[in-house]
């Protein structure tokens, strides 16, 4: 199994590690529960240096990328500014989510998903290969990834890297900033205001311990995974996939259908309008929520799928995002059926919660 | 891990206790509850309800995944553990004392074919390999 450099360090914290897509990752290391809530209220961090950051060098990067990616890079104007975007498929559907930072006009920096990173790889050489020949693509094997999350993540980092306050708390939401060896990036998967941090991979067991001396709580897979949940992001493979319109998952906002720039899997998305919608849900019920049950609309007419659905520990009650037809509304009933029982869920605009609110 | 002596366990990883009334206490072994990690839900069995052995009957849902409960013997459910209903995380705090459901046995003997404290033990070390 692929391991990142904090592997002993997650065990010396006696984490319960998993099988995560061929890693071998902290789920949690005692309570996700525990974790969850340390990063609502105070801070915690997760080790993300699975996911793979990629580095796009040359003349007429920019210029690949306006076509590789369905957002649009010439919303990055600052350096240090990053977007997110999907990565779509002649048909439209998602290869995968990403962050791509802007440092210059010959350099730019993909963050992609663990699980997708080689099939992301292939597919970017083979249009560089096509296209744009010149450009170097350099995945970053050697660069550790830690998300600090929660509302004292900042300070905390702050506390632990010398200087770093000055360099890095002007800093909005989406842009980020080199400091001598670090990568601080204002971003996150929770909901939650922190940092993203890239840094060599050999020094990442010192910074984390470093972290975790300053009260930074260590947050596993499970965690994160209630956290962006809860924030109404989405899970590549699960509320998105190659099969699966951005249109129909949520996405739609990160399209760039207005520009008449061209783009990989664009004729495709304007030939086939939505018909689909990603929605939240609360269970009204007991019970849990989980990916793949059938909902059904009051009349039973319609029907849809959740996509993600788990226990939301900040309402203590059960959530989801499913994939329903465009006429449910926020504020309908609807059915879900978990183990031949229809239980009634509530529909909602998501996110669930933000910055430790409760929004539903 | 400690298991304790005193109770019966199945291959489904729940743990049985015969009181001296002769009822069947039944829960989910300590094991059980580390591989599913924090408990979020829990849905017992209507009293009054008759189960086969090995029959499905109650459900426990951890934040990871959801897990069915199986009746490790025959009989008719006098109780369901009400606490359980606000508090399911008390199973992870002692899983051999938040008990499930109880059972009259249809045959009391039944409970001691079960694996014992050994046994239940040799079988988790044989999983691990």
């Amino acid at each position: 199994m692929k391991t990142t450099s904090l592997n002993q360090t997650h065990r010396d914290m006696n984490a319960k590690m998993v099988d995560f897509g061929g890693w071998d990752m902290p789920l949690h290391y005692g309570s996700q529960l525990d974790e969850h809530h340390k990063v609502r209220r105070d801070a915690g961090m997760f080790d993300v240096s699975h996911m793979l950051a990629v580095d796009i060098k040359g003349e007429g990067a920019r210029d690949f990328l306006r076509r590789l990616v369905a957002n649009n890079v010439d919303k990055l104007v600052q350096p240090g500014k990053a977007l997110y975007t999907c990565m779509l498929n002649p048909h439209g559907g998602v290869i995968d989510d990403l962050i791509i930072y802007y440092l210059s006009e010959s350099h730019f920096r993909m963050v992609v998903n663990a699980g997708t990173a080689d099939k992301d790889l292939a597919w970017m050489q083979a249009q560089r290969d096509e296209r744009a020949p010149q450009l170097e693509i350099i995945p970053r094997r050697d660069l550790a990834m830690i998300a600090v999350q929660g509302p004292n993540a900042r300070a905390r980092v702050w506390e632990v890297i010398a200087g770093s306050q000055a360099a890095t708390e002007g800093l909005k939401l989406f842009q980020a900033v080199f400091f001598d060896q670090y990568f601080i990036a204002r971003t996150g998967y929770t909901g939650e205001d922190g940092f993203e941090i890239m840094l060599p991979a050999n020094e990442a067991a010192e910074f984390w311990n470093a972290l975790a001396a300053a009260g930074v709580a260590p947050a596993g897979l499970g965690a994160r995974d209630t956290l962006r949940l809860e924030a109404g992001m989405n899970l590549y493979g699960q509320d998105m996939d190659e099969t699966a319109s951005p249109l129909e998952s949520g996405l739609g906002w990160t399209v760039d259908l207005k520009t008449d720039r061209e783009f990989i899997g664009k004729e495709a998305l304007l030939a086939a309008p939505a018909k689909q919608q990603l929605i939240g849900l609360v269970l009204l019920d007991r019970g849990v929520l989980r990916s793949h049950q059938k909902v059904s609309t009051a009349n039973g007419a319609s029907e849809g799928e959740i996509t993600s659905g788990g226990f939301s520990p900040t309402l203590n009650q059960s959530i989801a995002l499913a994939r329903v037809p465009l006429t449910v509304a926020a504020g309908d009933e609807v059915q879900v059926i978990v183990r031949d029982k229809a239980l009634r869920a509530k529909a909602v605009k998501y996110p669930f919660v933000r910055n430790g609110k409760i929004l539903v | 891990m400690s298991i304790p002596n005193d109770l019966r366990y199945t291959k489904s990883h729940e743990w049985v206790k015969l009181g001296n009334d002769g009822i069947a206490t039944v829960g989910i072994t300590q094991h059980a509850q580390e591989l599913l990690g924090d408990m979020v839900f829990v849905e017992t069995p209507v009293v009054g309800c008759k189960l086969k052995q090995g029959e499905e009957c109650a459900v426990v849902e951890s934040v990871k995944a959801a897990a069915d409960v199986y009746s490790p013997i025959s009989g008719e459910v006098t109780a369901a553990n009400p606490e359980l209903e606000v508090a399911p995380e008390k199973i992870n705090q002692d899983a051999y004392a938040a008990w499930l459901f109880k059972l009259k046995p249809v045959n009391a003997a039944d409970v001691n074919l079960l694996m014992d404290a050994a046994g239940y033990q040799k079988m988790l070390e044989s999983e691990e390999h």
